[in-house]
């Protein structure tokens, strides 16, 4: 038997955990806030959930500027440069997302603090997912980042359309945690540890043991779940019905910080946990990506909402994001690249999407509609606005001198760096596509600029922004054109490597 | 080691439990087919474990229940909120969304 009393608990480091934990305590302060003060907890809840997020920034800062990299738990739990990147990248996101909900929230009939505490609880789940290098980890972290993500597209209880998004993205999202936890179960019967860096050890030899049917079995079960995560097609289906139905600022957290966190964890599967597999998960991860890019950007194309329409353009984006992962194995140089470019995209991409759906917020604060024909005409009553939609749009199609072409760029870059037939293909299919997808983000841009405002709308008086939407369209804007004009600035902050 | 036994008895849930999320259109059954997955991962889990002589799959297979049971109570909460607001647990008739 084990003797229990003989438990000493394993080391831990209070730095490498201080973000986490930061963000628990405010958490917590939060719900002690709403339960103390009930009705009048309303006015503060938003400011007190956007300063937990920028003191969760601080031990971050302070991590970065330490820059050694610390293991827990025998290197289940693991801050190192990949993981404190993109714990900047979520921090930021939320922070974002909130400018975007407090005035949203606070005027329709929602409930407003468990709103704040329900996006912190997700947030920390994701923080959680950047450092975790061991299966179980993975799994908690998955599960505290989606519970609150099904419960915040319900959100507008009264309305069926939410009620139908949230039970879509609920049942789509259970489903694909049971798949991914069948495929992890095989992963862990094979290797015996759940550690990623045992699993990578295990796989790499197993063909000689004659279990290369469950490796691959194990391997196609957890990247097909987290291809539900990140919206890849054809694992797509819930993302257009659960962004339209959702609150839209729940939609911007969704579309954005909801597939970082899958792509958070396919990036440590892929680089720690099957890295020596590559002839396994590089043509799988070919398919779902070049699958991805043409199939989205093909359904986006019919679409008449704008917000259907970013949802499929994100299914898009996704499979450019998976791009690099179909050549990362070919050795650890191209690996880096691959890591690096990935993380720069997910940097920019988070920008351009928050703010384009910013835009959004605040147009439909006029004309209480996302339908593409709702923009005609927008330039004439709000130019500010048109500007600034038209920058978002260009930067996902990829146009420089904004955002979107770094992060393409770098992605192209590493598709042809290892010179493989493979890679120069997909290569080419990522040029493709994005000159498909110029023509539906082009087309908004048209209506906005050219066409003549639709009846219903007074053009005579321009929209009034909140002051909260307002800073976060700057601050999107700002990243959005830091990345397109002056990358050598920038683009050294995403340059990681995890092998 | 009768290893074989257990992992064909979790392949077979699997299967059952994938069928029922396809085929079915109820949001009740839905659920109760998503259990049945998770069960088959117990399984495999707990069987993998003490084939390895590791308390690493037992522990995996707590968490698993443990999370179940909290992903369960929020599916539970959705289609309540949907019965109220509809009068049916069926989502094939929830179909406002589309395109």
């Amino acid at each position: 038997m084990i003797d229990l009393l003989a438990f000493a608990r394993p080391p831990i480091d209070w730095h490498a955990a201080a973000p986490e934990l930061t963000l628990l305590a405010c958490g917590a302060l939060l719900t002690l806030v709403d339960i103390v003060w009930l009705e009048r907890a309303k006015a503060v809840s938003a400011t007190l959930a956007s300063f937990s997020l920028l003191a969760a920034m601080v031990p971050v800062v302070t991590l970065a500027v330490d820059g050694t990299d610390r293991a827990m738990f025998g290197g289940a739990y693991t801050v190192d440069d990949f993981s404190l990147v993109m714990k900047a990248v979520f921090l930021l996101t939320a922070y974002v997302v909130v400018l975007l909900s407090t005035d949203y929230i606070a005027k329709g009939d929602f409930w407003e603090s468990e709103y704040y505490q329900m996006l912190l609880s997700a947030v920390l789940g994701m923080l959680v997912m950047t450092s975790a290098r061991d299966l179980v980890t993975i799994f908690i972290a998955l599960e505290l980042l989606s519970i609150p993500a099904y419960l915040m597209a319900t959100w507008h209880k009264v309305d069926l359309r939410s009620n139908e998004a949230g039970l879509k993205y609920y049942l789509m999202g259970v489903f694909a945690s049971a798949v991914l936890l069948y495929g992890m179960s095989l992963l862990y019967g094979v290797s015996g540890s759940t550690m990623l860096s045992d699993i990578n050890a295990t796989i790499s030899n197993s063909q000689a043991e004659g279990l290369l049917a469950v490796v691959v079995l194990g391997l196609i079960f957890v990247v097909v779940g987290f291809g539900f995560k990140v919206s890849a097609f054809p694992f797509h289906m819930w993302a257009p019905d659960a962004y339209e139905g959702a609150p839209t600022p729940v939609t911007a957290f969704l579309s954005v910080a909801s597939k970082a966190a899958g792509f958070v964890a396919l990036l440590s599967l892929v680089f720690v946990g099957f890295w020596d597999r590559s002839d396994v998960y590089q043509p799988l991860l070919w398919l779902l990506s070049a699958a991805s890019m043409t199939g989205g950007n093909l359904m986006a194309l019919r679409q008449t909402n704008a917000v259907r329409m970013l949802a499929y353009s994100g299914v898009a984006q996704a499979g450019y994001m998976l791009a690099p992962l179909a050549v990362a194995g070919e050795s650890s140089a191209t690996a880096d690249d691959a890591l690096s470019s990935v993380v720069t995209y997910l940097a920019i991409y988070a920008a351009m999407n928050l703010g384009a759906f910013a835009v959004i917020i605040a147009v439909a604060r006029r004309t209480s509609s996302a339908e593409i024909d709702s923009y005609k005409g927008l330039f004439r009553y709000a130019p500010v606005l048109t500007v600034a939609m038209t920058v978002f749009l260009m930067a996902l199609a990829g146009i420089p001198p904004f955002g979107g072409w770094f992060a393409k760029f770098e992605i192209v870059l590493a598709l042809l760096s290892p010179g493989t037939a493979w890679g120069v293909v997909l290569g080419g299919v990522v040029g493709l596509n994005s000159v498909i997808a110029l023509y539906y983000y082009a087309r908004i841009a048209s209506y906005m600029w050219v066409e003549a405002p639709p009846d219903n709308v007074q053009s005579s008086s321009p929209i009034k922004v909140p002051a909260s939407v307002s800073a976060a369209l700057i601050l999107t804007g700002l990243v959005t054109l830091a990345f397109g004009i002056v990358p050598q600035w920038v683009g050294h902050f995403t340059d990681v490597s995890l092998l | 080691m009768l290893l074989n036994s257990f992992l064909l008895l979790a392949g077979l849930l699997f299967c059952i439990g994938v069928y029922g999320v396809l085929v079915r259109r109820n949001g009740i059954m839905v659920l109760m087919s998503v259990e049945l997955i998770l069960n088959s991962v117990n399984i495999n889990l707990v069987a993998f474990g003490a084939f390895h002589g590791d308390v690493g799959g037992e522990v995996f297979a707590l968490f698993v229940i443990a999370v179940a049971a909290a992903e369960v109570g929020i599916g539970l909460a959705i289609v309540l909120l949907m019965y109220r607001n509809r009068l049916t647990t069926d989502f094939a008739e929830a179909d406002m969304l589309k395109g």
